[in-house]
Order: C-alpha cells, then sequence, then structure tokens
C-alpha cells in the first residue's frame, strides 16, 4: 500500500452511451484506475448540478459527468440540455469559487470502452496533482453549523 | 427499517479472481437495513434464483441486491425471479461489480473495497425504490423495414408471410442492393440473380408489402410499438401509375454517357433509366442531375415519346408519415472506395478494378455479357492479379476489421476466371485464408487444386504500368519473403466492406449505437445479435457489420422473428420509469407552480396541463401533468424543475442523492 493521495471521484454517466461504454471497457478487459465510481442515470440531462455539488460538500474530489455525443441521444435532446447546463454552470460554479478543474464532461459512446478508461485515467492524474479537495466541504461545513446565525445576520440586514 | 437482502456473484471467477466476494457479502451484512447477505458462484444459475427466492421467502425481504454483472445483462433476470417470489420487482437492483470493477482492476484490497462501495450505494438506493407496475402500451402492428437489399427483402417477405403489414424502403431507384450485382455466389456458384429475382418479384406482389423505392426515412419519432415514421419519396418525374414500363423512353433519351451505378461505372446508362432490366419496381425515373432537360431547359424528348403521358417534370419530393409498430434496419455495407490505395493506382490505371466491378465483368447480365474483358482495351486478360485484403485488417489504414466475405468472393473470382478464360492464369495475393463456413474451406481447395489458382501469401507493395501490363511488385513470405513480381493485364482489388454511405444520419435519426466504423451497434455481441439498444429497433445484414449472403439471410429471418414476436402481443409493458409530478395529501395540492420549464425541456411532449379547481370549480392553479403514455423517462425535465415538484420514478433525486452520498461518505 502506497501512501499516496488516491481521490474519491464520482462519475455521473447516462445509461445508453457511457455507462454501455464502461461496461465495454470490462468486456474488453481494459484497466483503469479504480478510484472512479459509476452512478448510472437515464440521460445525461437528468444530471441535476446540485448532485455535484452534494458530492464535493461530502468528501469527492473530483467527477466526472458522462454521456453520449452530440446527436446521438437517445432522448434526441438531453445530451444538448446537459451541455448548456455545463456551458452556463461552469462560470457560475467557477465565480462561486469551484474548482472546476474538477469536473470532467466527456462525451464517451457505449463502443468507446478505451475512450473511458482514457478518461477515468487522465481525470485521476490531474486530480493527484490538484491533492484532496477539502476547501468546499469545510465551507460547507461553516455553512450547516451556523446556520442560524447566518440566517439572522441575512434577515437584519435586509431588514 | 429496511430487510433488504444483498446477493453477491462470483461468476465463476470473473469476479472473485479479483474481489474477495466473501468479504462483500460479509460486509454487506453488517449495512443498515441490510438483512440478509451471502455469496454463490453462479447466482443467475437456477440454484443462485433459487437462493433469492428463499431468501425473499424466508426473510420477508423488502429489497433486492444482486450484486454481479451489467444490469444490461440480467437485470430483467433477477427482477422476474423476484416477481416470482412474490416481491415487486422493482424494488430489485443490480450493483455493476464485474464490468466496472472486477475486469477493470487489478486483484488487490481497494477493487474489493470498490465492490463494497458500488454495492453500499445500491443498498442505500434499494431503500429507497418504490413498487411500481409496468406500463401498458398499445402496438401498431405495422413494420418497417429500411433498406431493400437481401437482407432487407428476407426480413420484409418474413414478416409479411406472418400476416402482418410491412413497408419496405429502399433508397435506390429499385431493390436488390448488391446481391442484384453479383455474378455467381459461393460455394455453390449459383447465379446471383436467378435466386433473387423471384424474391424481389414477390416483394412487388405480397398484398402486405407496401414498397417505396426510391424513398428514404426522413425522420422517426415515437417508442416501441408506436413509432411516427416519415418518409420522403424523392421526385421520380414519372408517374408510376401511369406508366406501363414500356421503355421507349430510355431508347430515345439523349444523355446516353452517364456511367452507371449498378454496373459499378463499367457501363453506361441514360438520364431516364432502371437501374437494370430486372429492377423491381421496373419504371424508370429521371436522374435529373444528368438530365439535359434540368441542366439545359431544352429536350424533353422522354415526354414526346411517352405513349401513356407519365412523364412529369415538375414533380416535387413528397412526405408521407406512417404509424409503425417496430423497424428493421437494413442499409447493407459498401466497398471502399480504391482511390484509398495510392499505390495500387486504382483510378490512374482502367485496369485496376474492385471486387465488385469484377462481378459485373463476370456477370452475364454486365457491360460484357460475362465475357471477361479488361476495361482499357476490352481484351481478355491472360494473367489476373487477385489482392485480397485491400484495406481490411490494415490498422495503419484505419479498417482493423476483417471484411469477411474477401477471402471467399476472390476464390469465387479466380474460379469464374478460370471457368470463363481456360488458358489464363490467376494469381491470389493473401494474408490468410479464412474459410470458416459450411462448404467454404473446400470451395478454396478446389479453386487451389482443380481449377489452378495460385496462391501466394504475401503483401502487395506497388502496382505501375509497363507496355501496356500491370507490374504486380509483392513478396512471398511463404518462400522466405521473397520479392515476386507479376505481369499482369488486369488486377482485382478484394476492397474492405464499410458502413454504407449515410449510415452515421440515419442512427442519429434512429437513436440507435453506431460503432467507430460506423456500423450499427446490436444490443449485445451473444445474446441479443439483432436487436438494437433502441427498443423496437431491430437490425440484419451487413449494416451490422461485413458478412455473407446466407448469414445476412439468417439474420434477417431472426430479425423478423423478433417482430413477429413482438407483434403477437395484444398489447406492450413498457418499464415504469417515467416522470411524475408530486401530488400532496389529496390529491388537490402539488408543489408544481406552473412555469413549465418542463414541457420547454420535454422532447415527447409528455407534459400536459392540468388546472386544479377549488369546491365551487374555479381554477385555483394550472400544474404540470406527465402523460405516461409519451413519457420516456429520460428526467431532463426532472434537473429543469426549480421547485423539485416532478420527480422520475426509479431514478428519483431521493435515491441519486443517497447514491452520491453512499460512494462520497467515510465508513
Amino acid at each position: 500500500m502506497s501512501n499516496e493521495f488516491e481521490p474519491k471521484v464520482v462519475a455521473f454517466v447516462c445509461n445508453w452511451c457511457t455507462y454501455t461504454g464502461a461496461d465495454l471497457t470490462g468486456t474488453s478487459r481494459i484497466k483503469y484506475a479504480s478510484n472512479v465510481k459509476i452512478i448510472r442515470f437515464p440521460c445525461t440531462g437528468r444530471i441535476d448540478f446540485m448532485l455535484l455539488l452534494k458530492a464535493f460538500a461530502n468528501g469527492s474530489d473530483g467527477v466526472i459527468v458522462s454521456g453520449c455525443h452530440p446527436n446521438d441521444c437517445h432522448y434526441t435532446s438531453g445530451n444538448f440540455h446537459a451541455r448548456r447546463r455545463w456551458m452556463l454552470f461552469r462560470n457560475l460554479l467557477d465565480f462561486l469559487g469551484i474548482d472546476i478543474r474538477r469536473i470532467r464532461f466527456a462525451w464517451v459512446s457505449a463502443a468507446e470502452g478505451a475512450k473511458w478508461a482514457e478518461v477515468v485515467n487522465e481525470t485521476v492524474a490531474q486530480l493527484k496533482d490538484l491533492g484532496p479537495y477539502t476547501e468546499y466541504q469545510k465551507a460547507t461545513e461553516f455553512l450547516v453549523a451556523n446556520e442560524n446565525e447566518l440566517t439572522e445576520e441575512m434577515e437584519a440586514n435586509h431588514a | 427499517m429496511s430487510k433488504i437482502g444483498v446477493f453477491v456473484c462470483h461468476c465463476g471467477e470473473n469476479i472473485s479472481a479479483t474481489v474477495d466476494c466473501e468479504s462483500v457479502a460479509n460486509t454487506a451484512s453488517q449495512i443498515e437495513g441490510v438483512a440478509f447477505a451471502t455469496d454463490y458462484k453462479y447466482m443467475c444459475s437456477e440454484p443462485g434464483q433459487m437462493r433469492i427466492k428463499d431468501a425473499i421467502r424466508e426473510k420477508g425481504l423488502d429489497g433486492v441486491v444482486v450484486a454481479a454483472c451489467s444490469p444490461r445483462m440480467h437485470e430483467p433476470t433477477f427482477r422476474k425471479t423476484c416477481a416470482e417470489a412474490g416481491l415487486n420487482p422493482f424494488l430489485c437492483e443490480m450493483s455493476n461489480i464485474r464490468e466496472h470493477c472486477s475486469w477493470v482492476h487489478e486483484k488487490s484490497g481497494e477493487t474489493t473495497d470498490k465492490a463494497i462501495s458500488l454495492v453500499r450505494m445500491l443498498v442505500e438506493k434499494v431503500k429507497r425504490n418504490k413498487p411500481l407496475n409496468p406500463i401498458k402500451v398499445p402496438i401498431t402492428k405495422k413494420a418497417l423495414v429500411i433498406g431493400g437489399g437481401i437482407a432487407g427483402i428476407q426480413a420484409a417477405l418474413d414478416i409479411a408471410g406472418a400476416g402482418q403489414k410491412v413497408i419496405l424502403v429502399e433508397r435506390d431507384p429499385s431493390i436488390g442492393g448488391h446481391m442484384s450485382q453479383l455474378s455467381e455466389t459461393f460455394p455453390t456458384l449459383d447465379c446471383s440473380q436467378c435466386i433473387l429475382t423471384p424474391r424481389m418479384v414477390d416483394i412487388a406482389q405480397h398484398p402486405n408489402i407496401t414498397l417505396y423505392a426510391y424513398a428514404e426515412l426522413e425522420k422517426l419519432e415515437g417508442f416501441i410499438g408506436n413509432f411516427k415514421a416519415t418518409i420522403r419519396l424523392k421526385a421520380k418525374s414519372v408517374d408510376h401509375k401511369t406508366c406501363t414500363g414500356c421503355g421507349a423512353c430510355m431508347t430515345k433519351c439523349p444523355s446516353k454517357k452517364i456511367p452507371s451505378e449498378f454496373n459499378e461505372g463499367l457501363g453506361m446508362r441514360t438520364a431516364i433509366y432502371t437501374p437494370f432490366p430486372q429492377a423491381v419496381p421496373n419504371k424508370p425515373i429521371i436522374d435529373r442531375v444528368n438530365c439535359r432537360y434540368y441542366t439545359t431547359g431544352k429536350c424533353k424528348v422522354c415526354e414526346k415519346i411517352c405513349p401513356t403521358g407519365a412523364i412529369q417534370f415538375d414533380r416535387e419530393d413528397e412526405f408521407i408519415t406512417e404509424d409503425i409498430g417496430a423497424v428493421v434496419l437494413a442499409t447493407g455495407f459498401n466497398v471502399l472506395k480504391p482511390d484509398f490505395f495510392p499505390e495500387y493506382g486504382y483510378g490512374k490505371y482502367a485496369d485496376v478494378i474492385t471486387g465488385l466491378q469484377f462481378e459485373r465483368l463476370a456477370s452475364a447480365s454486365g457491360p460484357t455479357m460475362g465475357v471477361i474483358r479488361r476495361p482499357s482495351d476490352g481484351k481478355i486478360p491472360q494473367k489476373v492479379v487477385f489482392i485480397a485484403c485491400a484495406g481490411s485488417r490494415d490498422p495503419a489504414k484505419g479498417i482493423p476489421y476483417c471484411s469477411k466475405i474477401c477471402c471467399m468472393y476472390t476464390a469465387k473470382h479466380a474460379m469464374l476466371y478460370q471457368h470463363k478464360v481456360h488458358e489464363g492464369e490467376s494469381y491470389v495475393f493473401y494474408m490468410d485464408i479464412r474459410a470458416g463456413g459450411k462448404n467454404y474451406e473446400e470451395f478454396v481447395r478446389r479453386a487451389i487444386e482443380e481449377d489452378g489458382a495460385h496462391y501466394i501469401r504475401g503483401r502487395v507493395a506497388r502496382i505501375y504500368e509497363k507496355d501496356g501490363k500491370m507490374v504486380v511488385k509483392g513478396v512471398d513470405t511463404l518462400l522466405g519473403a521473397q520479392q515476386v513480381e507479376i505481369e499482369a493485364d488486369m488486377v482485382v482489388l478484394a476492397t474492405a466492406g464499410v458502413a454504407n454511405g449515410g449510415a452515421e444520419d440515419l442512427a442519429q435519426k434512429m437513436h440507435v449505437s453506431y460503432d467507430p466504423y460506423k456500423f450499427f451497434a446490436e444490443a449485445h455481441p451473444k445474446l441479443k445479435p439483432v436487436e438494437t439498444n433502441t427498443a423496437g429497433i431491430y437490425l440484419c445484414g451487413a449494416c451490422q457489420a461485413p458478412k455473407d449472403i446466407p448469414d445476412t439471410v439468417s439474420m434477417a429471418s431472426g430479425a423478423a422473428a423478433k417482430v413477429i414476436g413482438l407483434f403477437s402481443n395484444a398489447e406492450l409493458t413498457r418499464e415504469p420509469t417515467i416522470a411524475v409530478v408530486n401530488r400532496i395529501a389529496t390529491h388537490d395540492v402539488s408543489t408544481c407552480v406552473g412555469c413549465f420549464l418542463c414541457e420547454t425541456a420535454c422532447p415527447y411532449q409528455a407534459i400536459e396541463h392540468e388546472e386544479i379547481k377549488n369546491r365551487n370549480g374555479e381554477v385555483i392553479k394550472t400544474v404540470a401533468r406527465v402523460n405516461p403514455g409519451l413519457c420516456q423517462g429520460c428526467g431532463t425535465c426532472v434537473s429543469f424543475c426549480r421547485s423539485k415538484s416532478i420527480d422520475i420514478q426509479g431514478f428519483s433525486n431521493e435515491q441519486m442523492f443517497a447514491e452520491v452520498m453512499s460512494l462520497v461518505a467515510e465508513y
């Protein structure tokens, strides 16, 4: 066992392309870092960014969002919604102080088993460079612990 | 408190080789809410399934997690098992510890730890699963077959033969596909047209089949049992209702020098044409790109000569929509454009031709009436070189796969050539001879031993012209990489089979997956070879991968059997993975604020407006309602909803947040 930092990564993937692509990675016996754990969604359009924030707030060092290539969505347009959401949220999250280098957005089709392994390995390598992500977690803990005082303060300011 | 059962599968050694399954089961039994956990060698086997059923009954389980392969493989199996033991099938989920864990990581503590967290994640999900009931939807019992080659013809005839309606759409002016271009077929040397054309006629005459030739699929909407297809009927400029197919127009058309697609450019056709004499439908269309009237505004000879007044120059493309229950994709393949091989000089030298062109030369209906004449001067070639694997199995050129049919048709070509030119010599350069199939190896041996084709194992580096001969420089690897030089009269390239033009566009229109080479992807390489990942869309023939006629025909019958099976149901049951707008208390309150962002997000127009009224019948507010028949369960609306009033069954916010939390929390 090495003492090297092992990032905790959650992958949010769609059922039709990337989940199946990751199945193909398995069928092809291509090895990749075991840090990444996959959660299956029906479509990238379903992936609410609150889920990403929840992951960061509770100890995730990075996340991957991956689905069908543009035009290949099983539901016609879900991946376009996901892409648009990412374009908008990227700037917002950046503004809010969340390190967007920790979010990897990718297109991996059902036929791209090798690409999935690459995406995982690249993301894990980058997160190893970046180190553990505790800032957002600390901020969240602070907000939760001081919820009452903060609310009072906010209301006082508002009045 | 939940009573969840966890069943960890070894999958023989597929999982247990890298994951300590016993440890996974032991740790799982400690998870809060888990009442029972066990491991077994083959959970999907009869005794494995019995363990699940027994545990459900004995322990009174209210949820099941099977940690095994991908849910795409066995979710239906285990859900059925649970249902048989009296548990609602939607309370069963699979944790993918094979494809996503044991197969992609080395044997180690981390791999087992990952398997444990994947199990924990699904336990947390199942705790929040709700019993659901499948949705029943009606079926339109009419199939759409796209592509009128031998695959589409076979599928259409089989479905129609079972008493179901079929619409066959063909892009070209006639059905028949590549098979109609072939001279004779391996390994029996049947005349291709003799066995194909009767089936083409059957298509035209079958009461259950509607044929749209010279038409393309424009749009496909809907879902299994309930598709709506929009078909573009390309303007033929000839009214096929009044045209009798007499052919007078074709004899008088002044544009006679257009390379015939059917003859692979070795013969000429007119601008108003049928691709070949046995075409179905056997009525001409006008090729507007080459027609003198459309290009210069003057001519109309065909209109003057037509005895029935069938020529209609002002016709435009028409669109029709059809309700369809199932689709069979049979769009076939094409051969690699040989300008891919500058070293072989295709295009530069008229006597370097493709296998498909050789078929036309050898065909009795071809431009030379079946006499092998080389294109440059029409002489009968005395020495012919055949090059197998022209493009195939060449990763450097981007085609690493074997095109499967070339070994056989090259042997056939050599044989046909020897049969037609008795004193001629044929040479075949090959990498390996792949003759798997009934009577295939014997066929190749016959070409070598009885017909005297010279087989040389090695690659050809270059072809150049010298004194009217094609000099083929290659190597014979069985003679210790000795260089070989053959002065040939003609060279035939067995070019790689590639996906047909427009395959990617079509796949995107239909939402089916395709591989990096644009061949359509089957749902499972072994167990679902004729299904696509999109329910209700099936595939057969060379659009899935290059394959020969026997394989294509069997696959087409397989796809047809799937369609007939589907149509044998009175109605379909569909997974209840659909969105629902919450209704609190007595169903007359909802947190929905009626912004209808969900409506803008929905690709299926499944969001309806519902008015909530008070006792006096006055509208309090208008909220969203999901039409369960239309919703396909993508869940895009769920992430759009500002008030979190819409949720998706099976992938609910509660479930998904629980999954995220279980993965990131420390245990």
